[in-house]
Order: structure tokens, then sequence, then C-alpha cells
């Protein structure tokens, strides 16, 4: 157990020291989300009631694509030098690689939701009517599930022609239910009507689903050469 | 084996054409839709033969991640092609049906948003295996077929908070059927049931033929290779081997 912790520690520490000294990833995920508030506050225009009903979707489906960008860098990195193949045949656990993975990734694109939420704030006038802390679960849910799935399949699409492309194909479609419950969470939060618990618990079962479904499949990922 | 085939096929045809004839001919008019009413005998048969085949995928799936077996690789490809025709028939039929009933092409309704995110989810498996160049494909496709299926109750989930517009399954929902009109539809499913076993027969088939023929293109060059380079007598025997063994084949 120590040994998985401390692997993936080291790896967390290394990803985050390469993106602190490049700021690649990071950088490119800013300029596109800020890139997709501006364009879609152009196409809609819309005033503070209709705001609040479709800025959930938007500001969902901004950090989805942007966090399409951190994920497939993940794996691309360490392809280069064979470093992935080193990994492999050394006999420290696959699942400390993943979680070391997915942790910088979440690390990631919450800094990015961070930063690009209150600009979402300011462009489209909100204001919270819900209780605005539930905001919070919610953001740090529906990342982890975005994350953990984006994650694992870009581990996947690693050995396919145009992998770029291929992996929103496969993340999109079995994000659905989460990408779902966090919009419709946010819509209900910021609207003020109803509750959002039923989507919030949705959220923390795909979580569950699909944390315990990777680290249980990641290794044949890995090891499929 | 090669008998069999010809014989399924014609017994499929025919039972096709009963089943159309009982559906369009003998079933009684619905009192409230009209004809209309008819495309459910085409609608129903084939959503339940690709959810089947969407389970057959996931078994076959399963099967494969834990026996590494080629066939069950096979089998789970063949069955998701066939699946998502399937239910690619279904997405086409029930709109035709929905918009003189319903006054609307389409609704996010819990039955058909799940068909379509499982249709989606298996036209990215088949995209993934198409896209796949190593030869872990089915590795990779088995895990996605897994994955795809721990997220449809989910995805019920997530649309069974709305209301639901869809008409109650007409088996087992409580709902109430002419039982002549359920002899069609039972008819029309066993035809439906057994086209689908038709196309997986032959797309097994030439799935089957396709990775011998890759089998034995790998197998030449490698051995092809060799020939040039170490020139030596003995090592040509090999490719004639194969060659003459793969020929009846």
């Amino acid at each position: 157990m120590s040994s998985l912790s401390s692997i993936t520690l080291a790896t967390l520490t290394k990803d985050i020291r390469l993106e602190w000294r490049s700021k690649d990833a990071i950088n490119s995920m800013l300029f596109f989300s800020l890139l997709v508030v501006v364009i879609f506050s152009f196409s809609f225009d819309p005033n503070a009631e209709e705001s609040r009903q479709i800025v959930g979707g938007l500001i969902w489906v901004a950090f989805l694509f942007a966090a399409v960008v951190a994920l497939n860098q993940t794996w691309a990195r360490e392809l280069r030098n064979q470093v992935l193949d080193a990994y492999r045949v050394s006999p420290a656990p696959a699942n400390a690689l993943f979680m070391a993975k997915v942790l910088g990734n979440f690390i990631l694109v919450s800094l990015l939701e961070s930063l690009m939420a209150p600009l979402f704030m300011i462009f489209y006038n909100l204001r919270a009517l819900g209780p605005a802390w539930q905001l919070i679960p919610v953001a740090m849910l529906g990342t982890w599930a975005l994350v953990v799935n984006g994650t694992f399949f870009a581990a996947m699409s690693l050995r396919t022609r145009s992998r770029e492309i291929m992996l929103p194909l496969l993340l999109f479609p079995i994000s659905i239910p989460a990408v779902q419950s966090m919009v419709e969470a946010t819509r209900i939060i910021l609207s003020g009507d109803g509750a959002a618990r039923f989507w919030i618990v949705l959220l923390l079962t795909y979580d569950v689903v699909f944390t315990t479904a990777c680290l249980a499949l990641f290794e044949t990922v890995l090891q499929a050469e | 084996m090669k008998r069999a085939f010809p014989i399924f096929a014609a017994l499929t045809a025919l039972l096709l054409a009963y089943a159309f004839y009982e559906a369009i001919w003998v079933a009684p008019m619905e009192r409230t839709m009209g004809d209309v009413q008819r495309i459910f005998y085409y609608h129903v048969p084939s959503a339940w033969t690709a959810f089947l085949l969407f389970f057959v995928n996931l078994v076959a799936s399963i099967i494969y991640l834990v026996r590494r077996n080629a066939k069950a690789d096979a089998v789970a490809v063949v069955a998701a092609e066939v699946g998502v025709l399937f239910c690619t028939v279904v997405l086409v039929t029930g709109p035709i049906w929905a918009r003189p009933v319903w006054g609307i092409w389409w609704t996010w309704d819990i039955r058909l948003t799940t068909t379509l995110v499982l249709w989606l989810i298996y036209v990215s498996y088949l995209v993934l295996r198409r896209f796949s160049e190593s030869s872990q494909t089915p590795k990779l496709a088995a895990v996605l077929a897994v994955l795809g299926a721990l997220d449809v109750p989910l995805v019920y989930f997530s649309i069974w908070f709305f209301r639901t517009q869809h008409p109650q399954p007409v088996i087992g929902g409580g709902g109430s059927i002419d039982p002549r009109m359920l002899h069609v539809l039972l008819i029309n499913w066993l035809a439906f049931s057994c086209l689908a076993f038709l196309l997986c027969w032959v797309r097994y088939r030439l799935e089957w033929l396709e990775r011998k023929v890759e089998e034995a293109q790998a197998l030449e060059s490698l051995l092809g290779d060799t020939v040039p380079s170490s020139q030596s007598a003995p090592v040509k025997l090999p490719p004639e081997k194969t060659q003459s063994s793969m020929g009846p084949q």
C-alpha cells in the first residue's frame, strides 16, 4: 500500500512539476474556455433569468471541451522515450500510475474551473438563487467524473489512429449521464427551483461506479500493446 | 453446416414474408391510431433484437476479458454491428410513428434517450474497433463494452427523473393488448430474430475468414522476409506448406 501511494505521489509530483514549468495544458485550456465563453455570450446574449437556465449547460460544455485538451496530453508525454513501456515492465502497480494521472488532471481541471467560473459569473450577470455552496460538490464530483473516464479513455485511445479525435468520441457517449447531472444540478442551484440532491447523488453513484470499473480494468488497458 | 445456411436463409425469408402479411393484413386496425400503429410490429421486435444483441456483445466481451477467447471477440464484433443496425431501425421507425401520433418527431423521453445513448455508445465501440491499430483491439473494445454497459442504468436513472411519454411496454408493463395483435407481434419478433441471427451468421463467417486471411498474410510476410536474408533452402518450406494448407479455406 505504501508503495502504491508513494508511486502515485512521485508520478503526480513529476507531472505537476512538468506542467508548472511548461504551462502548456493550462494555458491552452484557459484560452480555449475563454473563447467558448465569449462566443457563447455573443451567440445567445441572454438576460439574467435566461442565463440562469442555460449557463449550466454552457459552463459544463466549455469545461468538457477544455478538459479534453488536458486529457489528450496525459499519456502522450509518456510515449516519448518509451516511458510507458518502462512502466509496463516495471513491477509498480498499474493503478498507482492511473491514480496519479487522474489526480493530476483533476487538479488541472479544477484550477481551470476556479479561474473560469468567476468569468462566467461576470459575463452572464449570474447570482445563484439556490444554495450556492452546493455548486462546490457538484463541480468536484462532476470534474472527477470527467477526469476519471477521460484519463482511462485517453489511455485506450493511445493505440489508435488520430487519437486526439478518438478520445472525445469514446468519452462523450459514456459521459452523457454525468454531464446531464452536472448541468441539471447547476441549473437548479442557480435558478433556485427545487433541490439538486437527486443529481448530486446520481453524480456520486456515477463516480463510484466508474472509478471502480476503471481501477479494475486499467491493468488490462495498460498492458494492451 | 454449409447446407444449413441456405435452408435457414430460405426459412427466414418465408417467415419474414408471412410476418409482413400478418402485420399488414391480418392484425386488427388500432382504434385511435389507425394504420400508423402497424409500424409497431417492426419497431418493437427490432428494439428487442437490438437489446438482445447488445447483451450478447456484453457477455461475449466479458468472456473475452476472462478467457481471451478469439471466438468470443468475433461474436462481440458481430453482435455490436448487427445490434447497431437494428437499433438504427428502432430510432428511424420511432419518429415515423411519433409524428402522427404525438405530433412531434422526437422527445427526450426515457426510452428514446436510453436507446439513443445506447446507439451512441455502440457506434463509438465500432469506431474504436475501426481506428485501433494494435493487435490489442479486442481487449480495448471489450473494456469499452463493459464500461458502456455500466453506463446504461445510469442513463436510465438520469432520464427517469423527467416525465416519460413513451407508451408502457406491451409485455409486463401492465398495458393491455389485443391477443391477435400480440400474436402478430410475436411472429414478427421471431422473424426479426431469425433475420438477426442470419445476419450475424454471415458476418461471423466473414469476420473469421478475414482474420484467417490476415493471419496468413502476416505469416507469409514474416517468412517471406526471412527467405532472402538467410538464403537457405530449408526456410523456403514453411511458406509453401502454409499456402497449401490455407488454400481450401
